[in-house]
């Protein structure tokens, strides 16, 4: 039976529109994949190594901050790990039990790569601490560690798509962050002799594993008793309300599709989760600004995704949000460049929004607040176009309603085209770099911020670009967004 | 108004679905297609609208190439399935998205709307539902009401007849008929069902494996023609 599910998905991955037409996104997937691995098996083989130089007892420290190591590896799974969907439906009214389909789903996001991931941590370190006189409780230790990544595997699957769940428990885990911080409360005191206990004795590591079939059991239940049409698989659908947005009719064709736009992204979970992404990123300056051991030009960097993370996070799927009624669109009395400038608008006025927003980072300094500014005028300029360019190649059809099944296929944020974004950073660098080091950092932001204008003066001959690609790509669009996952 | 010279349209050299080589819809027509799956009906529409490329020969629709130019979409109005909604909106919110795009103010899409009020049988409009959460008739009945907003002069409905039920069949039927009567719509209909479509088209064309195969004004004799020439 399981060899029937295999062949499914093996066909399922290879045939489906996007793997064929992006090999070469692929390709840089599977180069960052390397990347972490390699990033993890180093941090893994020399980390013991590099607490041991700084005074500390590794295993004691890595059993100290664990805590916030599995949490976030939940918080990661929650927006990033895809849901068990082996096509369900079809398979219901088949000759198999219920038992085999949750069981295979489950099994499924075991050998996920979020789960794997982790070994590359803990067998080098495991393989550390052996070297270093650990003994055979290191073996245990690690073993509950695997077991404890894997209880965090079937957590998610049963708090997936519950918010109300989710977001208190991240809540939380951020108070107990900061009051850590300020040095009120060390939850760390408390969990870290629980871990270390994993070592010391010779029992406790059973405590994940019992944890493990625990979970299991409860997700296999939870799928199991929702595994009929008119619960779990059903589409759970909202009280709808009309909303006209009058306001907006004074713009015209322009309004009409920014109203559309509001409603795409109030209506759909996919699209509120990326403003919600798109908020955070807000917060991502945090780590550059005043940070000495951050070169000066990722100043520049920051202010870029301070200002730009709709842009960037939204922008990018132009057109895949309108990909479930993509014919509609081409067939109606639609020209692009209304269709385009529509989108253009809307991150731009997001991007004027997340601006002012930012506005708290005054408390850095005015100078601060610039690279924020001009990040802001280059991701208007320039970086508005790129995305919108793109987006053109970006045949990912987008699913908005799926997101709303319990099951769903939770693809809220893509990887891939996360990698994207990388080009669209790299010349503003290089710029503000530049500038300073002729003159200085003010410069530098001329720099970027007259690259910035430079773009805004050629809006009309990149759209023009832009609508050719449209035209040209239209047929193979059209194809592509036909295909549903 | 509509003309199709040398069309073919395949995915291989074996693989040919649709090859029409002459057609001429004039204007004012009732055109009704029939045909078993995969005799080319959607394909036609498709290539139509431009929504599919043509392998050879073209479509003009009112004197304009439809894959060269696109002044053709002010004039045409398609339903050919769900894809054609937009699920998030309301069924209000999408007449009105529809009418904004023809250029039709709100108090011409309400005109529509209230002529047709009996059609949607009281559970589209103020459903408090979204389109993706209506019924598949359901969604069907507002794509179809959609097509009308705007006054086109070509209007495309791809199986209209499917998934509704009786009372409504019968209704559309003479929706159709009415607009089969405007001289200045051409109304362009594929079916299964040959009972309905010869009753609403004045012209039947019967495409087999992407062929004409047989191209008939309707008149009494007509449905036995056809139900002679699909008979197993």
């Amino acid at each position: 039976m399981f060899k029937h599910f295999i062949t499914l998905e093996w066909k399922a991955f290879f045939r489906s529109a996007s793997f064929a037409s992006n090999l070469v996104l692929k390709i840089i997937m599977a180069l960052a994949a390397l990347y972490f691995i390699a990033i993890f098996s180093a941090l893994g083989f020399f980390g013991f190594k590099i607490l041991e130089e700084q005074g500390l007892e590794p295993l004691a420290t890595v059993n100290k901050y664990l805590i916030y190591y599995l949490v976030g590896d939940l918080v990661i799974r929650y927006f990033f790990q895809k849901m068990p969907v082996t096509n369900i439906k079809p398979l219901l009214s088949l000759p198999i039990t219920r038992k085999v389909i949750v069981h295979f789903s489950l099994g499924k996001t075991a050998i996920s790569f979020f789960n794997v991931m982790h070994a590359f941590f803990f067998v080098p370190f495991t393989i550390a601490l052996f070297t270093h006189g650990y003994g055979y409780h290191a073996v245990l230790w690690s073993l509950a560690m695997m077991a404890m990544i894997f209880a965090n595997n079937f957590i998610n699957v049963l708090i997936n798509n519950k918010n109300i769940v989710f977001y208190p428990l991240l809540a939380l885990v951020v108070i107990f962050a900061s009051t850590q911080y300020y040095h009120v409360f060390d939850i760390t005191n408390y969990t870290q002799p629980f871990f270390q206990a994993m070592y010391a004795t010779n029992y406790m590591f059973l405590i994940p594993i019992v944890l493990v079939a625990v979970t299991y059991y409860f997700s296999f239940d939870y799928f199991k008793k929702n595994l009929s049409l008119d619960t779990g698989l059903a589409k759970k659908s909202e009280e709808a309300k009309t909303e006209n947005f009058t306001w907006l009719n004074q713009f015209g064709t322009l309004g009409t599709f920014l109203k559309n736009d509001i409603k795409l992204i109030k209506r759909n979970k996919r699209s509120r989760t990326t403003v919600i992404m798109s908020f955070l990123f807000l917060f991502y300056g945090f780590l550059f600004f005043n940070n000495p051991h951050q070169p000066a030009v990722m100043g520049i960097f920051a202010g870029i995704f301070v200002s730009g993370g709709f842009l960037f996070t939204f922008g990018q799927f132009v057109p895949s949000w309108d990909s479930a009624y993509y014919q509609l669109m081409m067939s109606q009395n639609i020209q692009y460049r209304q269709y385009l400038s529509s989108k253009w608008w809307l991150v731009v006025i997001a991007t004027i929004i997340s601006t002012i927003l930012a506005s708290f980072y005054l408390y850095f300094g005015i100078h601060t607040y610039m690279l924020i500014v001009v990040g802001a005028i280059y991701n208007i300029g320039v970086n508005s176009h790129l995305v919108l360019f793109g987006g053109a190649f970006v045949k990912t059809p987008i699913d908005l309603a799926m997101a709303n099944r319990a099951f769903g296929d939770k693809q809220a944020f893509n990887v891939k085209t996360m990698l994207l974004v990388l080009p669209k950073l790299l010349l503003p660098v290089l710029l503000f770099g530049l500038g300073s080091s002729i003159m200085n950092q003010n410069l530098g932001l001329v720099f970027v911020a007259l690259a910035g204008v430079l773009g805004f003066a050629f809006r009309n001959m990149v759209f023009s670009k832009i609508e050719k690609i449209y035209k040209s790509e239209k047929y193979a669009t059209i194809a592509a967004y036909k295909q549903k996952n | 108004m509509i003309q199709v010279h040398n069309l073919t349209k395949r995915y291989s050299l074996e693989r040919t679905v649709l090859n029409i080589p002459f057609l001429e819809i004039p204007k004012g027509q009732s055109f009704g297609l029939v045909g078993n799956n995969g005799a080319g009906k959607t394909t036609f529409f498709s290539l139509l609208l431009d929504l599919i490329q043509p392998s050879s020969g073209q479509i003009n629709s009112g004197l304009i190439q439809v894959d060269k130019s696109e002044a053709w979409k002010p004039f045409t109005a398609a339903f050919l399935d769900e894809s054609f909604l937009i699920g998030y909106l309301t069924a209000e919110e999408y007449f009105y998205f529809i009418g904004d795009l023809r250029g039709q103010n709100k108090a011409d899409v309400d005109a529509v709307l209230k002529k047709h009020e009996e059609f949607f049988n009281g559970e589209i409009l103020n459903s408090k539902k979204y389109l993706r959460d209506l019924s598949k008739g359901n969604m069907k009945k507002v794509g179809i009401i959609a097509t009308l907003i705007g006054n086109p002069e070509v209007i495309v409905l791809d199986e209209p007849f499917a998934n509704l039920d009786p009372t409504t069949v019968n209704r559309l039927k003479i929706i159709i008929k009415e607009l089969a009567d405007d001289p200045n719509v051409t109304i362009l209909v594929s079916s299964h069902d040959l009972v309905h479509t010869v009753e609403v088209c004045n012209r039947i064309v019967a495409l087999h494996l992407g062929e004409v195969v047989k191209d008939i004004q309707t008149s009494p004799e007509t449905l036995k023609e056809l139900e002679a020439f699909f008979a197993v």
